[in-house]
Parts: structure tokens; sequence; C-alpha cells
């Protein structure tokens, strides 16, 4: 019998994890990310004749139930069309139990890899405006997405942003009071969101980027402000350059305003109540923030609005200081 | 066949199943349990001398002394129908019962004497020393903990049984092409690409393409057989499944 070495041990522990598409349309290409909710893999549709991404859920359970219940989810979402949501083409169920979803494969760089090669706030300001008004279309449409986080952010080709993997989002209307088994959040331990980590018992959301009542299991409460607490975590992450911790913004990265930071907490509050009640309300704060208005979340005193009005009005400011330089000079050399 | 995994002998006097041997080792039937402790002997007997070598500072032949007499005194005292699934993995278990073992005979002077009373099992010792040489060659076992070193060694031998399994069924189901396509693309050395493959056996690109894709779902369905096999319940089965390929199993 042949001695395998590691490096062919890891090739078909690979091969072993692969899914079996035989029962479906699609042939496996390659693995493309692994996640603590599942891997994503490329795939051949073979009818429509194209590579879609296929998500493949890491879930301990499928009852009929829950079954029934993701294909009905996922027509719904599949029907949000927006420029900036990359929709669930297709759902079914592996020979091995596990849960797939299809989705458009978008070529292009998530927002964590955008941010690495993007210095300027303003320009990351602008990527998250995007990302809150497509959320703000989902919500319109009844539909939260409970896994927001930079890794589930594409900037396209053409710089056009792109929400991914809606395969564990929700649908608020209709089944809002349904509890099941199968809403029961299951959270991996504490210290283990490394993103290549298959974590033990995970179903849904990532811890960092997920809201406290998520993170407790509260199913049945959540609502668009558990979408707004994790838009709040990706803007931290687009301040800070890091995963949402209990250090403020402007601890890590000096260059945050206090605007811009009051936007990031207020988004992130532990109480529901007190965040942003729609993500169209965040996408307006942000927006006012790129153009140096004063934010909802902030209460500026005096010497902050003159300083803030002086810094969006520098040209005009520094035009009259120059004409007022200019009279006094005349004045003084008149008098001479 | 491959001496390997002829572990009942010339005579197939163990057959293996693909239902838990782990559960099988408690049956009443004395036939039941010999077929158990085969499938529990085939999956572990390497490993296990690989460890005693490593941990235990072992010589080769008071390795295979050791190997030889913990398999045969476990199956003498039905050792492993004691297995508790809640408390441990059968992989800690049972490494567990051989570092108890083997430091109950080294403290009673290495009574076990070489062709003493052992039950002598066939077992390719010369292909794990060989193997040992050539990870001494590539890798220093010394940098992993002896327990990581038991794990990663049963994971190896693991893949190495499905790999002949698949590669006897493959001949017996008169698909001896795929068995040489996934041999040549997934186990060879070199990398080659699908239409080098397509020519060199003469076959068109999709056809190679769907052939490695049926071959590497049956390695998958074979290794999880092997894995259904030594584990004792449907939880410590996708445990070992997520310890072992890293994805969840219904």
């Amino acid at each position: 019998m042949k001695w395998l070495p590691d490096s062919k041990v890891s090739h078909l522990r690979a091969i072993a994890a692969e899914p079996d598409f035989s029962a479906t349309k699609y042939t496996f290409v390659k693995e493309l990310a692994r996640g603590g909710m599942g891997t994503v893999y490329l795939a051949d549709d073979t009818e429509l004749n194209r590579q879609v991404a296929i998500k493949v859920l890491s879930t301990p359970e499928l009852t009929e139930d829950l079954r029934r219940r993701m294909v009905r989810e996922a027509q719904i979402i599949a029907r949000l069309e927006h420029p900036g949501i990359v929709p669930v083409h297709d759902v079914g169920v592996l020979p091995d139990g596990r849960i797939f979803y299809a989705m458009k494969f978008v070529r292009g760089v998530r927002l964590d890899e955008y941010a690495a090669n993007t210095e300027s706030i303003k320009d990351r300001l602008r990527k998250f405006q995007s990302v809150c008004d497509a959320m703000a279309f989902a919500h319109a449409h009844g539909v939260i997405h409970r896994d927001l986080k930079p890794q589930n952010i594409m900037i396209g080709s053409f710089g056009e942003v792109l929400v991914l993997d809606w395969g564990v989002a929700k649908i608020l209307q209709g089944d809002q009071s349904v509890a099941s088994e199968a809403d029961t959040l299951m959270l991996p331990p504490r210290g283990s969101n490394k993103a290549g980590d298959t974590a033990h018992g995970t179903v849904i959301g990532t811890r960092q980027y997920m809201s406290p009542e998520q993170a407790r299991g509260e199913i049945g409460q959540l609502d668009e402000r558990a979408d707004i607490y994790s838009l709040g975590a990706v803007l931290y992450f687009l301040l800070t350059n890091q995963a949402p911790s209990e250090a403020r913004p402007r601890s890590l990265n000096p260059k945050v305003t206090k605007p811009a930071e009051a936007v990031c907490l207020k988004a992130m509050a532990q109480d529901r109540s007190q965040r942003y009640a729609g993500a169209a309300e965040l996408s307006a704060d942000v927006g006012r923030l790129l153009d140096a208005a004063p934010v909802a979340a902030y209460r500026e005193n005096v010497l902050e609005k003159v300083s803030r009005w002086v810094g969006k009005n520098r040209f005009l400011v520094l035009l009259v200081l120059a004409y007022l330089l200019m009279r006094i000079f005349f004045i003084f050399s008149s008098r001479g | 066949m491959d001496p390997d995994t002829d572990i009942g002998g010339a005579q197939q006097r163990f057959p293996v199943t693909n239902q838990s041997a782990i559960a099988a080792a408690r049956s009443d039937d004395h036939v039941t349990r010999e077929r158990a402790f085969a499938t529990i002997l085939n999956s572990y007997w390497k490993p296990a001398y690989k460890y005693i070598r490593l941990k235990w500072q072992a010589n080769n032949e008071d390795a295979k002394d050791l190997t030889q007499g913990f398999f045969a005194n476990a199956f003498e005292k039905n050792h492993f129908a004691k297995y508790d699934a809640r408390k441990a993995s059968f992989q800690t278990f049972l490494r567990t019962c051989l570092d108890g073992f083997v430091a109950n005979q080294r403290k009673a002077g290495q009574r076990l004497k070489r062709g003493g009373d052992v039950n002598h099992f066939q077992l390719d010792f010369i292909s794990a020393e060989d193997e040992i040489a050539m990870q001494a060659a590539n890798v220093d076992p010394n940098n992993l903990s002896p327990e990581d070193y038991f794990h990663r060694e049963w994971v190896r031998w693991m893949f190495t049984m499905a790999v002949n399994t698949l590669r006897v069924r493959c001949e017996t189901a008169g698909r001896k092409v795929h068995f040489q396509l996934f041999e040549a693309y997934d186990l060879g050395d070199q990398d080659v690409s699908y239409s080098s493959l397509a020519q060199t056996f003469g076959l068109d690109q999709a056809t190679v393409n769907n052939y490695l894709a049926a071959t590497r779902r049956d390695f998958r369905r074979i290794v999880l057989e092997k894995l259904r096999e030594i584990t004792a319940t449907d939880e410590e089965f996708r445990t070992e499944a997520r310890s072992l390929l890293g994805v969840e199993l219904k």
C-alpha cells in the first residue's frame, strides 16, 4: 500500500469533504472559501451553462419543516431584484443531508480586501452607504440578512457594491410568530471566529458582527435592527480596520471623527431601541458624514459647529481671511 | 491482495462490515465480536505501532510485541466493549488504553517476551517502519505532541485504507480506468491536466471529468463508511467527520 505524504493526505481530505452534487444540475469545480457557516464552492450549472457560487451550509439537523421553510424563503429572497443584492438562484439538499444554496458567481474583491487597499475613509463610507441602501431595499421587502460582515460584501469589477450570501436570511413577513426548533441559534465557542474555522454547532451568524439579541439566540425577536447592528459592526471595521471589540473606534484610529464614531456606536447600541430604526436612516446619516453635515447621532457644541463649518467651507474662509488681511494691510499702509 | 488489508488472514476470517464495530464489540455473539475486533484492529494497529515507537521510544521489535500484545489483550478481555461514547472519542479511549498497557508492561519488566503467548496477527510492520523512515526524512514527528502524532497517523491510515478499498472496488466493478485516473490525478507526484489524462487514456476530456467526479464521490463514501464503522454513536460519527473532513453531516 502506497504511503501518503502529508500533502496527499490534505488533498484527499479536501476531496472527501467535497459536496456530492451528483443529484443536482451542478458539477463541482473548486472550493472558493470556507467559513463558520459553511463552505462556498464554484460549480458549473450544466443546464444554463454558467458558473455559480454554491454555499453548502454546515447544519447538523434538517427536518422536513425546516427544508420546506428554507425553500420557500429562498424563493422569496430570489425575487429581491436590486443592483446591490446577489440573490439565491436555487436551494436544495445534498445526499449527505447538507443544505446548499446556488448564487450568482461574482468576480471582484471582498470588502475587507477592498479596505486593505483603500486608505480613504470617505471612499470606504461611500461603499458602506451602498451597502445600507441595498439593505434598506431588502428590509422594505421584509427580508433580514442575519450574517452581514465584510466577507459577505463584494466590490465588483465596476466598483459596484454587492451584498452576498443570503442563504441564512429570514423573511419577517408572514411567519414571524412561527418558532421552530430550527430557529434555535447554536453559536461557535468564543474565540473561534477566525475565517477559516468550521465551528461546531454553528447555524446562523458570525459572533463579532452579530447583534446581542441574535447572539443570545432570541430568534423570534430578530428584526431589521439586528442587521443595523451588523451594519454598525461593518462600519466599525471600515473605520478601524479591526473587527468590533469593546474599544471605541477613535481609540483605535484617531482619524475617525466624533460624528463618525457616534454613527457607528448608535448603530451598534446594545439596546436595539437605541439603534437606527432602519437602514435608510443609517444611510442618510452616513450621507451627512460625507457631506460634512450634522448627523442625527451626534449633538455638536458651538465650537464643533464652527469647526465643521470652517472645515466644510475652507475655501470661503481662506478667501475672507485673505480679504481681511489685505484690508488691514491697506489700512496700515495708507496711515504710514 | 495487499497484506495490510488482509487482517483476517488469507481466509478472510474477518470480513469488514459497515455497521459500527464499536457497537458490535459488545455483542454476545462471538463471531460478531471477532468481526468487530478485526475492524478495530485494521483501523488502529498502524497508528498504535507508530505511537509506541514515538511516545514510548520503543525499538521496532518491542513496538511490534507491544502492538500485538495490546490488541491480543484487548480482544481476550473484550476491552473495547467497555468504551463509553459519553466520556471521550473512541480514538482517545484506545490511545489511553494503549498508554496504560505499555506502562504496565514496562513496569512489569517487559514480561511480554517476543514469541511468548501473544496471538500474532498478520500486521505489516515492515511498511510501518518504512513509513516512519520516510516521515523522518520529510517532517520531524517530534514537533508534534504524541497525541497529535497519533491522530495524524490515524488520519493518514484512514485515507490509505480508503484508497485501497476504492482500488479494490473499482477493479471488482470493472472500472479500472476510473481508479487509474484517480491515481494519476489525485495521488500522483506530478501535476497532470485533464487534457493530458484524456490523451494518455484515449478518452475525451468530459469523460475524464465525469470518471474523476464519480471516483471522488466513491472515495468520499468509502471514507464515511470507514468512519461509521469505527464510531459508536451518530454524534461521535459527526464529531469525527468534522475532525477528519471539516464538515457537518446529518
